[in-house]
């Protein structure tokens, strides 16, 4: 379907002999905010990471099945251009140290070695900046070390910087788990803003998180995906049992 | 068990404490319609204070418990019924003692050949049992005993019915028992709120045991959902 953005099938992935992702089968819309969540070693980041390519990078990683991005496998694709459509924000604020915050949000370009007119770049900082929710606090201090500004705006340059890309996807890897309650809230308020022009997927431990800010919800067990649904109806009423006790802390 | 397996844990050993106080008052109010015991009637309406603290405190341990503890799926669904439940059984205390405020405040005693005539006692054991079978639903997560209470609550709706017509019979046949009758009618009318308040509860069992919603539907449909 042409308004599914991500689809798995029958996907598969392990380190070495570790199956870590089996089987999984699941759809992702445009526009839509999912959170994937599951116990420690369930195969979520690993699924998150399949997305945009990154898991082959560990040696001995391997992966089998179906992954699109709209109807092209990703796994036939550049894995560079794989990575401008479907950028990543990891779970602490990664800036480059060296780096201004204006030359951050362009690092893309930059390290790709894309040429542009300082005018396109400039328009670029500012529009991934205010998209971000950023551009108020540093506009006056572009060139300012990003690892001078504040945890929860470092990690908001860091999504400035995957959204400079013009991405479909915007991967998430438990984005505020390092960061405070208020920093966590502006963050969690850009999600509601972001899917207006991103499909956003978010691996979170954190359930009200995952039931404050997404549409979809997916539980992953043992590599596998066990539900996908409706963030309502997974905390009211999920159908699978193994949900319901994760999600309730009755898991053993 | 999780601590708020604990909390849920007690919190519905205190509304089943409630429940049987809540029965308990309405079977001496019963007793005391019966045998005039004006003392006993007495005891019921000290008691509702019982029943209101009661709601008051399980009110507080549900806020306390959403507050602290974010429950989600069965849990929510849990508490959501709780406080359904805890509001409809503070009802059912308050007709027990608008049944028992009548006989602290009346100076005529019942004709037990009436109450039977128009099957006001009949009708007041099978809302006893029916309460109690709704406990009995929520203690053992019994949603096949909660979904029978919606056929039986039509017994006491028929009874109701068919009341104004079994009343003007006997004031009819002897006018100088119209007070008397015009409370037997008041005290059915408080019996078939007794079957609506344990039809809600019985609901709030199937939507916290199987996440079904079944209020507002039409009897038929409810009772062939009920079935699924």
């Amino acid at each position: 379907m042409e308004n599914t953005v991500v689809s798995a099938s029958k996907f598969n992935a392990w380190f070495g002999d570790n199956h870590v992702v089996k089987d999984v089968s699941i759809g992702i819309k445009k526009n839509q905010v999912v959170a994937v969540m599951g116990p420690s070693g369930c195969g979520k980041t690993t699924f998150l990471r399949c997305i945009n390519r990154m898991h082959e990078l560990i040696p001995g990683a391997t992966a089998k099945g179906s992954l699109k991005l709209y109807n092209d496998d990703v796994y036939n694709m550049n894995p560079i251009y794989v990575r401008y459509k479907i950028g990543m924000v990891f779970q602490r604020p990664n800036p480059f140290p060296n780096l201004s915050i204006y030359d951050n949000v362009i690092a893309g370009y930059k390290l790709n070695g894309l040429k542009m007119k300082k005018a396109d770049l400039n328009n670029i900082v500012e529009k991934s900046l205010t998209s971000a929710a950023l551009w108020g606090e540093v506009k006056d201090s572009l060139h300012k070390k990003g690892t001078f500004l504040s945890g929860g705006q470092q990690q908001r340059l860091c999504i400035a910087r995957a959204i400079a890309m013009e991405p479909e996807v915007i991967l998430f890897d438990e984005p505020t788990s390092a960061l405070d309650p208020i920093s966590t809230s502006s963050i969690e308020a850009l999600f509601h803003e972001l899917k207006a022009n991103y499909t956003l997927i978010i691996v979170t431990h954190n359930m009200q998180q995952a039931a404050r800010v997404s549409d979809k919800t997916a539980f992953f067990y043992l590599g596998e995906l066990v539900e996908f649904d409706d963030t309502k109806q997974m905390f009211t009423a999920p159908k699978d049992s193994r949900t319901q006790n994760y999600i309730t802390g009755r898991f053993s | 068990m999780t601590p708020l397996e604990n909390e849920i844990t007690a919190l519905k050993r205190e509304l089943i404490s409630m429940w049987i106080l809540v029965q308990s008052q309405l079977n001496k109010a019963k007793e005391a319609m019966v045998k005039f015991d004006k003392d006993l009637a007495r005891e019921v309406l000290v008691k509702e204070k019982r029943v209101n603290s009661f709601e008051l405190k399980i009110d507080r341990d549900c806020e306390n418990i959403f507050a602290l503890y974010c429950p989600v799926a069965v849990d929510l669904r849990f508490l959501l019924a709780a406080l359904k439940i805890n509001t409809n059984l503070e009802r059912i205390g308050d007709i027990a003692a608008g049944i028992a405020l009548y006989v602290v405040e009346s100076s005529v005693n019942f004709d037990i050949a009436l109450l039977e005539k128009i099957s006001l006692l009949n009708m007041y054991d099978e809302a006893i049992n029916i309460l109690s079978d709704t406990r009995t639903a929520f203690e053992k997560e019994d949603t096949v005993l909660a979904r029978s209470i919606f056929k039986r609550d039509d017994v006491l709706d028929n009874i109701n019915e068919n009341a104004p017509v079994a009343i003007a019979s006997v004031i009819k046949d002897d006018i100088s028992t119209l007070p008397e009758a015009l409370y037997m009618l008041s005290v059915i009318r408080k019996l078939e709120r007794v079957g609506d308040q344990s039809k809600n509860i019985a609901e709030e069992i199937i939507f916290y045991v199987e996440a079904k919603i079944l209020k507002h539907q039409e009897s038929s449909k409810r009772k062939i959902q009920g079935e699924e």
